[in-house]
């Protein structure tokens, strides 16, 4: 923690301020001392310190949500999504899933948007105005009314088989990366093997997809 | 009560699902419908992994969050691959102009 450092360089110096004030430094030590209670104050409540990062990595991956759906120019919400995966990543992160967390980075923000990127820059202009159904509008505003308040309801009420001493200052322990290899590679082959051939298969059929019109192209061409 | 729960997680996917079925319901371009399935698949791998920390010992749901990963990057490539063709084909990618099948 970077903070640390002029916390403990800080407490003695606290003890001889009258003789150092005078001696001219005098809105430094004014700084350091409006500092010091803050970060006490943080130290103290530490485990407040990271419930606060966590809400803010969780409004940061909603509103950013918010925006991929809601925004007008599909770049900008593209790069909103981008914003979402790495926010999805970091409550990665809060599960104890470090794996999974780089994972998340590496497929979506590498791969994923790349392709998305590309994809709206080979199809067509990058401003295109009339975004939304206008007759859909009635589901869609069911849809986003209707659906979270019944999923909230279920989440708050119902009572769900948690584990005792999940979450909090409990973090999974070891070594997730070797534990999801064993299993990958032991209990979970068969999926392995089937995903590993729909990946083949996803492959040659997106090449597939791309390639017939361009030969077809060529051959009116010539 | 501790806010990294399971219930925040479940609220923050269930919200990302919202989003996601909006945009895949009023959107008309087909990439920005992609993007709302990317949004629901990001909201089922939270979920998986949020399951697998609070209520099981052994993370098999850290698993099947990987196995959802594979399968949107593979679905989203293809998506890509058709949504290109189309446009190559229509000039267009808006969803409700690529109408040439009806009657």
């Amino acid at each position: 923690m970077p903070s640390d450092p002029p916390i403990k360089s800080e407490d003695r110096p606290d003890r001889g301020i009258g003789g150092q004030a005078r001696s001219g430094d005098r809105g430094m030590t004014g700084l350091v001392i409006g500092i010091n209670p803050l970060i006490s104050w943080i130290r103290r409540n530490i485990m407040e310190l990271k419930e606060v990062i966590f809400i803010m990595i969780a409004l940061t991956t909603v509103v950013s949500g918010w925006l991929v759906v809601s925004l007008k120019n599909i770049i900008h919400s593209a790069f909103a999504l981008l914003v979402t995966f790495f926010g999805v990543g970091g409550l990665f992160v809060y599960v104890g899933a470090d794996f999974l967390a780089a994972t998340q980075i590496l497929i979506y923000i590498g791969g994923v948007m790349i392709l998305v990127l590309f994809a709206i820059m080979l199809s067509e202009g990058v401003y295109n105005i009339s975004l939304f159904h206008r007759a859909r509008v009635l589901p869609a505003l069911l849809v986003l009314g209707a659906l979270p308040y019944i999923l909230f309801r279920v989440i708050m009420e119902a009572s769900w088989h948690v584990r005792s001493g999940a979450g909090g200052e409990e973090v999974m322990g070891g070594n997730t990366t070797q534990t999801i290899g064993g299993l990958l590679l032991g209990e979970y082959l068969l999926p392995f093997e089937v995903i590993s051939v729909l990946l083949l298969s996803a492959l040659v059929g997106s090449v597939v997809l791309i390639r017939k019109e361009v030969g077809k192209r060529r051959g009116k061409a010539a | 009560m501790n806010i990294i729960s399971l219930q925040s997680y479940l609220i923050i996917s269930a919200l990302l699902f919202s989003f996601g079925l909006f945009a895949i319901i009023t959107r008309k371009n087909a990439i920005s419908v992609l993007l709302g399935f990317e949004l629901i698949m990001n909201a089922a791998g939270l979920n998986f992994a949020a399951f697998s920390h609070f209520s099981d010992s052994v993370i098999h749901g850290q698993v099947f969050t990987i196995f959802i990963i594979a399968l949107a990057a593979a679905e989203s490539a293809v998506i890509l691959a058709l949504i290109i063709s189309v446009y190559q084909k229509m000039d267009t990618v808006q969803i409700d102009e690529i109408d040439s099948l009806k009657g």
